[in-house]
């Protein structure tokens, strides 16, 4: 098996150091002004000030909330780019976001309430998903597909039309709503955390994150030998189909949870994963814990400047995802 | 004593077209097989129905004496070992390292496996090319590499689709010589060099693409006027040192 670069476990270190750095910004910062030693006092348990009030109830979930999502996605585009052999690849551009979005807004168009929403936009991406499946089940899922070269084309082409007919859904949708409507749908379509307020669900989603990743690291030394090429790993004794699966189902399930929590944060799946191979290469034991927590750290620093900077006017989480983003990757592009 | 693998009524298709039809021939444990046929005439097909990887479309494979569908994928990656010319090199990662992919199904626990990738290195004159990334090597280099990696696999069957196709002279008769000296190993490796076929091979399988076949020791196979009839073009033989050479009429 490839051996870690050395310096692996000295990035994926300085990586957790950095998403827990972002995670007590996170709690440090906001309209509110809260000096370390009480935010560490409110924590300790302490519910004794406003302050504990803001840090405890909203700033502590939607700080938990954005690490889940970031980290969610960014496992997702991960395992989606080296099953399908295609950096490109991620939830997004497989049109599961996109149908987890359009079941949310036909919730929403119903007068749905919010937890209406969440329900219909995680059975939206499970569904877009079982789509796609039905649509390039042959390409997937038989052990003829395992000398056709050309078949994760064929599943990332379906992914892409599923996406595009989700987004002349949204369109057609966006165009249709009343003013009142049309804000709540918007912010939802570029990602928002700030209905991100319950505890409970930000913890439900953080370990449904170690539950994926574990299971995908489980998986890591068979994806790294599908990934130099599917008849290789099966003659070397790699169970194929039996990875691919269990690996498409993680990130079904990542995706719908993510999206669910805070609506179609965009850019995360893809960004987080090249950003980390860029820096660690593509060993997937060293790639799939580093996504995570880039991608965890970059929703989770994405999110606290999208409710401070403009402040007391909260901007869209996804489009501060991409704004810090597409800068970074450029910056690591040209030095690779 | 049942053959190392064999071959039952075995159909090959292409949509319409059947390019093996009913072949049937036995692989003795220690025997080395050259495959032989003009381009498009299924060899590369063929091994990997042999491998376990492609179903028949009738009859069936059968390895050590038991359907190769019914084998397990673990217990089949023991037994059988492939070499394509189609590899991968997604991530930057050492010769060693690729090499001992081949010890997947170890996971960890394999005190052998350093020791079998380094040999299989050395027999394959890749010693230098250890610590070197694939990425960076020749397709010749890459391709011993790979031989090397399905070597250090250790298991008594090797399948090698165009072993030589990359190599120059030299590595050309090093490596048909390396697997020859394996006196343990079953191969079957598909070519297109008469010659070199005549060298390394106990036995041939002749396939004309067109579903007929031939499959027996090489001295009842490899024959000029067999080879001109499989190959569609005049091929002639002459006799040096004790020798035949083979070569193609219409080129000289």
């Amino acid at each position: 098996m490839p051996s870690r670069a050395p310096r692996s476990p000295v990035v994926l270190l300085a990586l957790a150091a950095a998403a827990a750095g972002g995670l007590v910004a996170a709690l440090l910062v906001g309209s509110v002004d809260a000096p370390a030693a009480d935010v560490l006092g409110a924590l300790a348990g302490g519910r004794t000030s406003p302050l504990a009030t803001v840090v405890l109830d909203l700033r502590l979930p939607r700080a938990l909330a954005a690490f889940a999502v970031g980290g969610l996605l960014a496992l997702a585009g991960a395992i989606l780019q080296a099953l399908l052999r295609n950096p490109l690849a991620d939830p997004y551009v497989l049109g599961i976001s996109g149908g987890a979005a359009v079941a949310a807004l036909a919730a929403l168009a119903a007068g749905a309430g919010v937890a209406a929403m969440q329900a219909a936009s995680a059975a939206g991406a499970l569904a877009t998903l079982a789509l796609l499946f039905v649509l390039a089940r042959r390409a997937l899922f038989t052990r003829d597909a395992l000398h056709g070269e050309s078949s994760t084309t064929g599943v990332l082409l379906t992914g892409v039309m599923v996406a595009a007919f989700a987004a002349a859904i949204l369109s057609l949708a966006l165009t249709l709503a009343t003013d009142a409507q049309l804000r709540t749908m918007v912010f939802w379509l570029l990602g928002d955390l700030a209905g991100a307020t319950d505890l409970r669900l930000a913890l439900v989603a953080l370990a449904l994150l170690a539950l994926g990743l574990a299971v995908a690291l489980r998986l890591a030394r068979a994806l790294n030998l599908m990934l130099r090429g599917d008849v290789l790993a099966f003659t070397q004794g790699v169970d194929v189909e039996r990875t691919r699966r269990a690996l498409v189902l993680v990130a079904a399930i990542a995706t719908g949870a993510a999206v669910t929590l805070a609506g179609a944060v965009g850019f995360v799946g893809f960004v987080a994963p090249h950003l980390v191979r860029l820096v660690l290469g593509n060993d997937q034991r060293v790639l799939l814990p580093g996504a995570a927590l880039a991608g965890g750290l970059l929703v989770v620093v994405a999110d606290t400047a999208a409710r401070t900077v403009a402040s007391p006017v909260q901007l869209p989480v996804g489009v501060l995802t991409a704004l810090i983003g597409v800068p970074a990757f450029l910056w690591l592009l040209r030095r690779a | 004593m049942s053959a190392a693998i064999a071959c039952r009524d075995l159909c090959l298709r292409a949509g319409a077209r059947e390019f093996v039809s009913r072949l049937s021939f036995e692989v003795g444990a220690g025997e080395r097989w050259a495959v032989l046929g003009p381009n498009g005439a299924g060899k590369t097909t063929l091994l990997l129905a042999l491998a376990g990887v492609r179903r028949a479309d009738a009859g069936r494979v059968e390895l050590a004496g038991r359907a190769i569908g019914e084998w397990r994928i673990d217990a089949l990656a023991q037994r059988r070992a492939l070499v394509t010319d189609r590899w991968i090199d997604p991530f930057a990662s050492t010769a060693l390292d690729t090499v001992l992919t081949a010890r997947y199904r170890y996971d960890g626990a394999d005190a052998e496996g350093e020791r079998l990738a380094r040999e299989a290195l050395v027999a394959f004159d890749c010693a230098e090319l250890a610590a070197r990334d694939v990425r960076t090597l020749s397709r010749g280099e890459r391709q011993r590499v790979a031989i090397a990696t399905a070597i250090a696999q250790a298991t008594p069957l090797v399948l090698l689709d165009e072993p030589i196709a990359h190599q120059d002279p030299r590595h050309q008769a090093l490596v048909l010589a390396r697997l020859a000296q394996l006196a343990d190993r079953t191969l079957i490796a598909s070519m297109h060099d008469v010659n070199a076929a005549a060298a390394f091979a106990t036995h041939a399988l002749l396939l004309s693409g067109r579903g007929a076949w031939r499959a027996g020791p090489a001295c009842e196979t490899l024959r000029a006027e067999l080879l001109s009839e499989l190959f569609a073009t005049r091929i002639e033989v002459v006799r040096l040192d004790g020798r035949s050479l083979f070569y193609v009429a219409d080129m000289h």
